[in-house]
């Protein structure tokens, strides 16, 4: 039998049972959709974890002090002094690749403003700080060159801070608050960048000159890092060698590095990376579904090949061979589960449309359409391949007076 | 009839020796002790036995279902005892033409594409030329103004007509009739008779296999088989007329 009258007698078979094909349907429909969901879920997981890296700079490279190991011993690195003023200065005589440095000084404690109290962090910076973090200032202006050379106790605050202290919608422009006891003039507010994807609120931080930081609150003469970001996302390896040649050449190293370099690109991979991992199991624990709907389609068809024993054996009367009858078998499971993994993909666009709705990040990646499409049709013939072998080797005799 | 003369004729059917083993638990059982016979072209034959008789055996070989355990049979001049499956599948698609006692309908389905069925399995045709041969073979049975009816709208006898038509589209060799009446009341068996005497008187070769001796008088030629044996094998010069047994029978009384 050719395959548009095989075609016509499946559908034909289905729609003679339009509740049960439904039924053994339903298993597929749930499987794609629940496979489709968790790959929207896993891959706009991912994008938004990539898309809150990009909104801290793709290109952005940290310095820290210390290698990750010395002499087999793994030490603090805010133990390590190794990065310092002379650094700061012969990364910006010698810089190509870099555009902007920051040498940084944190420190973390309370902010007090009148009877308010909060705990943040204080980041110690220079200007580029705000180009290479991407921060911009919402209300008043970024403290000044002057400021840093004076190391003038001045801040820009985060609007966690803002609503902390003085309330929200306050204007805290001029107003003097105190970050352990140390007097700091506010002069610019910071634009809210909320959390971060693993869920640190990005705008409870104070930004002061990294020299007022440095003397006043830390004591201390070493940086606890260097940020600086490439001129380009794709130029950031060629950065990281250049910052690593002028830092060895400056500490005179023949050994190992005494300072580590990360780059953002180099997080954002490994949090992809991890991001992955999640959306395998993920998906893994829906594939599970699908396999339980197939082995709910051969069920199905096993039942309906005893019941049809006796068109059956008809059909081997009037001349149908094995392999006719097989392929009509397949073909009837094939469009149970295509037809059901096309229903799958379309509850499972509706599901994206939900998580979406409810908050979460959700995109669908169209491959997994055209997967799920493939993993239906290898259900439908896999699935159905017993029962329809089970019919054609049906001895027409007995089938034609099946009872 | 002499010899010679019947040998002129086109030899239809022919079984040699045939003899058909089955194993039932430890036991073989004979249910075919060497059959022999021939059936030519044109002839209506009925084959007779009681249950046991090994009757529905030599249906299943004549209809090329089975094969022998030995012997030979040819079918319209092929062997048939060493063919494979398929083979076998095409053979009954091309030669056989089968009547069923309980019709075999698809379900749901229409006369015509209950009759275009066997030509499904057949690529020469394509989908006017199936539906013409159908529409031909439902004329022939007097369905022509019933071709759209589904078979569960129709009655037995109709069911039986729609059966007898697919039986007849691919034009077989011969027309196997299994208990073809065995599900009807008397009326309709006397339809269907008239119908088998008509499409005999056409040329048709006609096997019919039954256990109702009453049918063999309107056959030209009766086979009985006892114990897988063939007891008679008698020619009938006196053929009755099944549409005259029909006009003599009671009216149906109506509603």
């Amino acid at each position: 039998m050719n395959f548009i009258n095989l075609f016509k007698v499946a559908i034909r078979a289905i729609a003679s049972n339009k509740f049960r094909s439904f039924l053994s349907m339903l298993g597929i429909i749930i499987g794609v959709a629940a496979v489709i969901i968790m790959m929207a879920i896993g891959q706009g997981s991912k994008e938004s974890v990539r898309a809150n890296i990009a909104q801290m700079g793709t290109n952005v490279i940290m310095i820290r002090p210390g290698a990750d190991r010395r002499g087999g011993v793994r030490r603090d690195p805010s133990e390590m002094q190794t990065l310092r003023q002379e650094d700061y200065e012969a990364i910006l005589r010698d810089k190509r690749y870099v555009t902007y440095v920051s040498p940084e000084v944190t420190s973390s404690g309370q902010v007090i403003y009148g009877s308010n109290n909060t705990s943040a962090s204080l980041y110690g910076e220079n200007l580029d700080y705000f180009d290479i973090k991407q921060w911009e200032i919402k209300d008043g202006e970024a403290f000044t060159e002057e400021d840093v050379k004076k190391s003038a106790k001045v801040c820009v605050v985060g609007t966690t801070i803002v609503k902390e202290l003085f309330g929200e919608g306050a204007d805290p422009v001029g107003k003097t608050i105190r970050f352990k006891s140390i007097p700091f003039r506010v002069v610019g507010v910071l634009k809210s960048k909320g959390y971060n994807s693993w869920g640190m609120d990005q705008d409870n931080v104070l930004i002061a000159p990294y020299t007022t930081v440095m003397k006043r609150i830390q004591a201390q003469t070493y940086f606890s890092s260097i940020n600086c970001s490439a001129i380009t996302e794709e130029l950031t390896d060629e950065a990281i060698e250049e910052l690593t040649s002028i830092l060895r050449a400056n500490h005179k190293l023949t050994g190992d590095d005494d300072f580590t370099i990360r780059s953002q690109q180099e997080m954002m991979e490994t949090m992809s990376s991890t991001m992955d991992t999640i959306t395998v199991i993920l998906v893994v624990a829906a594939a599970f579904s699908l396999l339980v709907a197939g082995i709910g389609i051969m069920n199905i068809m096993l039942v309906s090949v005893t019941e049809r024993t006796r068109e059956i054996g008809l059909r081997m009367s009037v001349g149908a061979r094995g392999i006719d009858i097989s392929n009509q078998f397949l073909i009837e499971s094939v469009l149970i589960s295509v037809t059901g993994g096309a229903l799958g993909i379309l509850v499972g666009f509706l599901g994206t449309r939900l998580c979406l709705i409810l908050g979460l990040p959700a995109s669908i990646p169209m491959w997994s359409i055209f997967v799920s499409f493939a993993v239906c049709t290898v259900i439908g013939i896999g699935f159905g391949y017993i029962p329809a072998s089970k019919a054609a080797n049906l001895d027409p005799i007995e089938a034609i007076r099946y009872e | 009839m002499s010899t010679s003369e019947q040998d002129k004729r086109h030899v239809v059917i022919e079984l040699q020796d045939v003899r058909r083993d089955f194993k039932v638990g430890g036991e073989v059982v004979h249910a075919l002790r060497g059959v022999s016979f021939k059936i030519y072209e044109g002839e209506f034959v009925t084959i007779m036995g009681t249950s046991g008789s090994g009757k529905s055996t030599l249906l299943n070989q004549l209809g090329c279902l089975d094969t022998p355990t030995s012997g030979e049979y040819i079918l319209d001049g092929t062997p048939v005892r060493t063919m494979s499956k398929s083979q076998r599948a095409r053979l009954r698609n091309r030669k056989i033409g089968f009547v069923f006692q309980n019709y075999n309908l698809l379900p749901k389905t229409t006369a015509v594409e209950n009759v275009e069925l066997p030509l499904m399995y057949n690529s020469k045709y394509n989908a006017r030329q199936r539906r013409e041969a159908a529409v031909r073979a439902l004329q022939a049975v007097g369905l022509g103004d019933r071709l759209e009816h589904k078979s569960n709208q129709m009655s037995g006898g109709q069911m039986q007509r729609v059966a007898i038509a697919r039986a007849l589209v691919n034009d077989p060799a011969v027309v196997l009739a299994d208990e073809a009446t065995g599900n009807l009341d008397t009326r309709t068996s006397f339809e269907m008779l008239v119908l088998f005497q008509k499409l005999h008187s056409e040329g048709r070769t006609i096997i019919f296999v039954t256990h109702n001796p009453e049918i063999a008088q309107y056959s030209s030629r009766n086979i009985m088989l006892r114990d897988g044996k063939i007891r008679e094998d008698v020619q009938n010069d006196n053929i009755l007329s099944a549409a005259k047994a029909l006009a003599e029978l009671p009216k149906p009384v109506d509603d």
